[in-house]
């Protein structure tokens, strides 16, 4: 827009004075607004601005005056002399030193620290201040009672509830525990579950340290003693297999299903060796196989526990624990399924002479066998509703039995730090802690962890404090146990040794006395049979029936001379020579009927 | 005559149960009399002295109208007492009877 306003002026009329005059206002442009312009412009609302009030600084930098730092060592030598007396010079200090002496103030001071440092030094003579009172004794061993608290629960994170069946603690201290998970109803619904067992580390219960994924369910799972990250693990389908926690999830090595067991590999345990790279597994199907982890194609050896030496796999007795002490490298022993307790030995030639011993054992499956830590010689055993203690040297009976529980027990161990003491899980869900030294009868500390049965325990090894328990539904606890069940008293191993003792030599008497009474009734009936056939059934039955042995003694002496009596009327007619020599023999018979009715008293 | 009064009472204490040797230094630190060897003299007089001085101030600093009257040190093998004064200062080395 062009506002101008052109106007013409003569030259001559230029430097003339302005003459100004009023005009009235006029409009010279009128701009409208333009509301079409309006669309090209959006109305901002809020409008953001951005103030800030603060003081303004600058920044500035500058070096500092170096500040210098020198090493210097520096020589005392003795000083203190005054400047004019050489310290050097032995007769100007001596004469330095004899002035001092002579000084009145020297004397007073003297005398009087003279007296203090006396004082002190009688004090002490007499008293020694800094004595400790009764530092030989040791603490006095408050007698609080035992108890036991849930340290931490592991759960199993997927929802399929399967229990937890075995638990074995990291070799090296008790950071991680291995789990294997397995569930063993019979022919339950094992399509959709969840087949991993996991590792746990002790401080992280909400998530498993590693997942061990089997073919199949792992039923036992143990950490290798020798090399930590190796673990072996028996399946539900018979199989065994390692793992290494440094190589991943999946098994390294798996035997072959042809070789392997053919029922669940219930127990697999290392052996000691050098290698560290052998073990054994035992499973229900009657068979121990020996394997090398190098090669896990086919078994190392083979043992078929048949206890009449035969070698036949049908006979065999199913094996569900094992029992390998790394102290006693052969031997071994199996509890199976039966309830027998098999001692064996590795190192024989054929089945017949690798299996030893056979104990009676329990009214059902032995869950758990394991010798005593310090007394090698025993060994405790858990079954049907008992715990039973065993001597080696008595074959036929154990030494020590728990009385039956309500709920059967499920699995047993040695505390590894008292000698006194073993723990037992039931089916109600509590850990029993058992000191025999204490209570006999009953279990000294009886905890209900969880509301659903028990399956296994283990107690960590070096120190026994901490024990973890798998229940049913796959819920590992860890409880700690307090002071005075892992710490061991002085004299309780003795005891313990003592009580063994006591218990076998029992054992062994009862057996001795039992063993004579048979012999002795077995010579009476064996002197009777040479005196009259007949009479032996009678007199044998009087043996067995101790219900009223007076009056059976009576009537067998009767009868015995009253076929005395017929006999002889019958052979009078013959000879009067035999007669005489029957007569003979009746009163031989008359008085062996006699001892026998003592002997039957 | 006092000076064997000062020499009857050092040998006093010298006879004393457990006592090992004494030393008497001045306020300079220079050992006026001892029955220790030279070496260990020295050593005594030198670190003793500046421990004293320094206990001495402490507890002047913390309240000046008190003062250190005796400064013990049991060790593992003896015991060093220690009475200072204004211008000596007495050090004694007793046994104890645990060592």
């Amino acid at each position: 827009m062009d506002i101008q306003h052109v106007y013409t002026k003569k030259r001559s009329e230029f430097g003339r004075q302005v003459i100004f005059t009023d005009r009235a206002v006029e409009s010279i442009a009128d701009i409208p607004p333009n509301p079409d312009l309006s669309r090209e412009y959006i109305s901002r609302n809020p409008v953001e601005l951005a103030i800030q009030n603060v003081r303004e600084f600058s920044e500035h930098w500058v070096n500092t005056v170096r500040f210098e730092t020198e090493n210097r060592g520096i020589n005392h030598v003795e000083g203190g002399w005054p400047k004019d007396i050489n310290p050097l010079e032995p007769d100007q200090t001596s004469r330095f030193r004899k002035k001092t002496e002579k000084e009145d103030g020297f004397t007073r001071s003297m005398l009087s620290l003279g007296n203090l440092v006396e004082h002190t030094i009688k004090q002490n003579n007499i008293v020694d201040i800094y004595e400790n009172y009764f530092q030989n004794l040791e603490p006095d061993v408050v007698e609080e009672a035992p108890y036991a608290k849930t340290v931490n629960i592991y759960r199993d994170p997927h929802k399929t509830r399967r229990a937890a069946n075995h638990i074995s603690w990291y070799a090296d201290g008790a950071r991680k525990l291995a789990v294997s998970y397995c569930n063993l109803e019979f022919q339950s619904g094992t399509n959709d579950s969840f087949i991993d067992s996991y590792i746990w580390d002790t401080e992280n219960p909400t998530k498993p340290d590693l997942h061990l994924k089997p073919i199949s369910p792992l039923v036992c799972i143990e950490f290798n003693p020798k090399d930590t990250h190796q673990l072996v693990g028996g399946c539900y389908n018979g199989q065994v297999c390692i793992f290494d926690t440094r190589k991943g999830s999946t098994a390294v090595e798996q035997s072959l299903i042809e070789n392997s067991h053919r029922d669940p590999a219930y127990k697999t345990v290392w052996l000691q060796s050098k290698s560290g790279t052998e073990f054994f597994s035992a499973s229900t199907d009657g068979k121990i196989l020996w394997w090398d982890t190098k090669k896990l194609s086919e078994p190392v050896e083979t043992l078929i526990l048949d206890i009449e030496k035969k070698g036949r796999l049908e006979n065999a007795l199913g094996a569900m624990s094992l029992e390998y002490e790394s102290t006693i490298p052969t031997k071994f022993m199996v509890g199976t399924e039966q309830g027998r307790i098999i001692s064996c030995n590795r190192k024989g030639k054929n089945d017949a002479e690798k299996i030893g011993n056979v104990f009676p054992g329990h009214w059902g499956p032995v869950y758990a066998l394991q010798r005593h830590p310090n007394f090698l010689k025993n060994f405790l055993s858990v079954g049907d509703w008992t715990v039973r203690i065993w001597s080696e040297e008595m074959r036929d009976d154990c030494i020590m039995w728990t009385k039956p529980s309500v709920h059967a027990l499920t699995d047993g161990q040695w505390s590894p730090t008292r000698s006194s003491i073993f723990f037992t899980t039931k089916m109600d869900g509590t850990l029993d802690v058992w000191d025999i030294l204490f209570k006999q009868n009953e279990p000294t500390l009886s905890i209900q962890v969880v509301d659903e049965p028990l399956h296994c325990l283990r107690v960590e090894e070096p120190h026994g404090r901490l024990v973890a328990c798998g229940s049913q539904n796959g819920t590992v606890t860890l409880v700690e146990l307090s002071d005075n069940l892992c710490v061991q008293g002085k004299s309780e191993k003795a005891l313990v040794n003592g009580m063994f003792d006591r218990e076998t030599r029992r054992a062994k008497i009862l057996e001795a006395r039992g063993r004579a009474r048979r012999d002795a009734r077995g010579k009476s009936a064996h002197g009777e049979k040479t005196e009259k056939a007949t009479t032996d059934g009678a007199t044998l039955e009087s043996e067995l029936k101790e219900a009223d042995p007076i009056e059976k003694a009576e009537k067998d002496f009767w009868k015995i001379v009253d076929e005395e009596k017929r006999k002889r009327d019958r052979k009078a007619a013959l000879a009067g020579e035999k007669a005489a020599a029957e007569a003979g023999e009746t009163t031989q018979a008359e008085e062996a009927a006699p001892a026998t009715a003592e002997t039957t008293e | 005559m006092t000076q064997a009064e000062v020499d009857d009472t050092l040998k006093r204490i010298q006879e004393h149960k457990g006592v090992q040797g004494y030393l008497i230094i001045n306020s300079d630190g220079i050992p006026i009399r001892s029955s220790l060897d030279a070496s260990v003299t020295q050593q005594y007089a030198a670190l003793i002295k500046s421990l004293s001085d320094k206990a001495r101030s402490t507890i002047r600093e913390m309240d000046p109208s008190n003062e250190l009257l005796f400064f013990r040190m049991r060790t593992k093998k003896h015991e060093i007492l220690v009475a200072p004064d204004k211008e000596y200062t007495m050090i004694v080395l007793q046994a104890t009877d645990a060592s």
